[in-house]
């Protein structure tokens, strides 16, 4: 296998090797289960505590307040269904239109159970609309969940004004953070926010671990029931390697945070991309963005043969094209920022992480001006018909 | 990642035909075009083909295709396959076809050899200066309003790829890929055509290996020269090769086979008893007994 070059970290990290470290020892000889009555067993409990200490650390809240997950969709749909079993006489939920779908599916099927759904729209650049949002609120709104940033274009929401004016109407704010956690900093200190989401292979621990925060006080309902695991919040034993990995990898990445590194290679690489190649995009507001993401709409092309040619040189990118998702329509965080197609279908999501070299960057530079104008000239658009297409696209919207 | 076969990738790193056509008449010689897709549902081609008017035979043809890995292989595939027929020939190509000449499109993607059959069709009725029968725009009713996909279109795709779920509907030709309100309608139509007797053509069962093929129905052109050439391919050329010589197929009408023998053959007194017993014997009682071949 060729070297490969891992731009592809919104959609999940390499395990950091000092996070392997710090988990190996309770896949091997610390195996005791932490509910036992013997001190093998309380050495591992230890071990737990530590770690909710050290993801609590980084989200600015009290180690209490953490529950641990198995991942972020189980954590989202823990906090639709706790908001709303802790306001039952409430009929009414925000959210919006680019929410990952392990929020969106959960709110389509509540809306077949007879709750009211409110999904917000973003402007081209993938931005909310606050009045949109107060507009929306009423006093039988029982939840507002959002993400903390877009894990397609990066774009970041206003957490703050839009918990705010949310509790204003006395609504319940959950935030999925899968996205942002590790990657820029939240303090949960400051933020009028009641639940939030967080998965472990999005910061460089292992898949199959999460986290949710509960502020303390909520009145929370699990899902899981069974034994006292989790102070009754969560029954099952514990994943203890997971955790141990996910509480790890949350110190390495507070060391990080605010280090330019990755912000840095993500500009060179967007601005050496804009630069060699002409009808090139940015989709997604330019400032209020993560760090590490960039999404680049190519006109005239089509994402899946791009990502294919990336392939072939080892790159890994991702795509919200139709044919890259298995579905026929392209992405929904693309379409609700009412792209024109011709961008849409030619878009490339590139997500660095603190291990992206500026090598790699380089590479990428040095290869996909050349795909792009391979392909350009295999297709029957080009810069001349741009009018043509988006007049064509605007009668299909018409009709 | 999708599992694309070694076809698909190699007609997708490496196209053939790509490009457009000069259009500058030359005496004799008509370039025509045909157009399907477009920018909004992700995928388009435009195709080009040189056509001979006193034969009406395709001399050439070459593609522009914006859409993704499969539907740039199958648009290149579709060009490899009807250069060298008449338009009579090129007309009786399926999505199926070209398909079978990529070995095989994930069942997601079989739109993507539908756009080229489209294409194909809409140059040759271009050229024939006759209005297009089916697609986008005919009077029959538009079932998917999302993807623009008539009940004729679907109908045809059930009766010639024996399509019995909405699924495979939606994966040879999108409709009801977008926001799900036709599936219903598009469940009773499948319906009525089985109803109808949509299953003539036997293709499901049909061996994919045309060497075992003993057929008693007429072969098409098509599939003619598919089992020529796999017989050519994997018992007449490693001999021939083996002695230094070499044979291709050059043209196939009715029962008459044309071959080309290249190298150590042709100065070879015995190159016609070589192509005589050889290859003959070995078409007829494989292929087709009827036929007879020839050298050019
Ligand atoms: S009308 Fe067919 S998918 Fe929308």
């Amino acid at each position: 296998m060729p070297s490969v070059i891992y731009l592809d970290n919104n959609a999940t990290t390499a395990v950091d090797p000092l996070v392997l470290e710090a988990m190996l020892p309770y896949l091997k000889e610390f195996y005791g289960n932490p509910s036992s009555m013997h001190s093998f067993g309380g050495q591992v409990g230890k071990a737990l505590s530590q770690a909710r200490e050290q993801v609590a650390a980084l989200l600015g809240c009290e180690p209490s307040e953490i529950l641990f997950t198995s991942c972020g969709s189980e954590g989202n749909n823990t906090a639709i269904r706790a908001a709303l079993a802790a306001q039952p006489e409430k009929r009414h939920i925000i959210t919006t239109q680019v929410e990952h779908a392990s929020v969106l599916n959960p709110c389509k099927h509540l809306e077949k159970q007879g709750y009211h759904v409110t999904y917000l729209s973003v402007d081209e650049q993938g931005c909310l609309d606050l009045l949109e949002l107060e507009a929306a609120l009423t006093g039988d709104t029982a939840l507002v969940t959002l993400m903390a940033a877009n894990n397609e274009t990066g774009v970041l929401f206003p957490i703050e004004q839009v918990g705010s004016l949310a509790h204003d109407y006395g609504a319940i704010v959950h935030v999925d953070a899968v996205q942002a956690v590790g990657k820029i900093p939240l303090d949960l200190h400051q933020l009028p926010v009641d639940l939030l989401t967080l998965s472990g292979h999005k910061l460089h621990a292992p898949k199959g671990i999460g986290a949710l925060y509960v502020r303390r006080g909520f009145r929370f309902r699990p899902l899981l029931i069974g034994g006292h695991q989790e102070k009754g919040r969560r029954a099952g034993t514990e994943n203890v390697p997971g955790i141990v990995a996910l509480g790890k990898a949350a110190e390495l990445a507070q060391t990080y945070l605010g280090d330019p590194h990755e912000q840095q290679l993500r500009d060179a690489l967007e601005i050496g991309l804009l630069q060699r190649i002409p009808d090139t995009q940015v989709n997604g507001h330019l400032l209020h963005r993560l760090p590490n993401t960039t999404n680049l709409g190519f006109k005239f092309v089509e994402g899946e043969a791009i990502l294919f040619w990336l392939n072939k040189y080892g790159i890994c990118a991702s795509s919200g094209s139709a044919c890259t998702s298995g579905s026929l329509e392209p992405s929904h965080v693309l379409r609700a920022m009412h792209l024109p197609y011709t961008v849409l279908h030619g878009s490339i999501r590139f997500s660095l992480s603190r291990f992206t070299q500026a090598a790699e960057v380089e590479r990428v530079l040095e290869v996909l001006p050349g795909i792009i104008s391979h392909l350009r000239a295999i297709s029957p658009f080009s810069h001349e018909e741009e009018d043509w297409l988006q007049q064509q696209e605007r009668e299909l919207v018409l009709r | 990642m999708w599992d694309y076969s070694e076809k698909v990738l190699d007609l997708f790193y490496h196209p053939k035909n790509q490009g457009p056509m000069d259009p500058t008449p030359e005496p004799g010689i008509r370039v025509v075009t045909g157009d399907v897709g477009s920018i909004t549902c992700g995928d388009a081609l435009r195709l080009y083909l040189k056509v001979e008017e006193a034969t009406e035979r395709i001399l050439a043809a070459s593609f522009q295709t914006f859409g993704c890995t499969s539907a740039i292989a199958s648009s290149s595939a579709l060009t490899e396959l009807i250069t060298g027929l008449t338009l009579d020939q090129a007309l009786k190509i399926t999505n199926r076809d070209i398909a079978d000449y990529l070995g095989g499109l994930p069942p997601a993607k079989m739109h993507c050899s539908v756009m080229g059959q489209e294409a194909l069709e809409a140059a040759i009725y271009r050229y024939r200066g006759i209005p297009l029968p089916v697609h986008t725009d005919d009077d029959s009713a538009l079932i998917c309003s999302c993807f623009g996909i008539s009940e004729s279109k679907i109908r045809r795709l059930v009766r010639e790829n024996h399509l019995t779920t909405v699924e495979e509907v939606t994966a040879y030709s999108k409709a009801g890929g977008g926001c799900g309100s036709c599936l219903a309608d598009i469940e009773d139509l499948i319906a009525t055509v089985l109803a109808e007797g949509g299953s003539e053509r036997p293709s499901v069962a049909e061996p994919r290996d045309p060497v075992q093929v003993k057929t008693s129905a007429p072969l098409t052109t098509l599939q003619k020269i598919a089992h020529i050439q796999t017989v050519l391919e994997q018992q007449v050329r490693p001999l021939l090769i083996a002695d230094g010589g070499d044979v291709e197929l050059y043209d196939v009408d009715g029962d008459q086979v044309w071959l080309r023998l290249k190298g150590a053959c042709t100065s070879c007194a015995s190159s016609q008893d070589t192509l005589k017993l050889a290859i003959e014997t070995r078409l007829r009682e494989q292929v087709w007994p009827q036929l007879t071949v020839h050298a050019v």
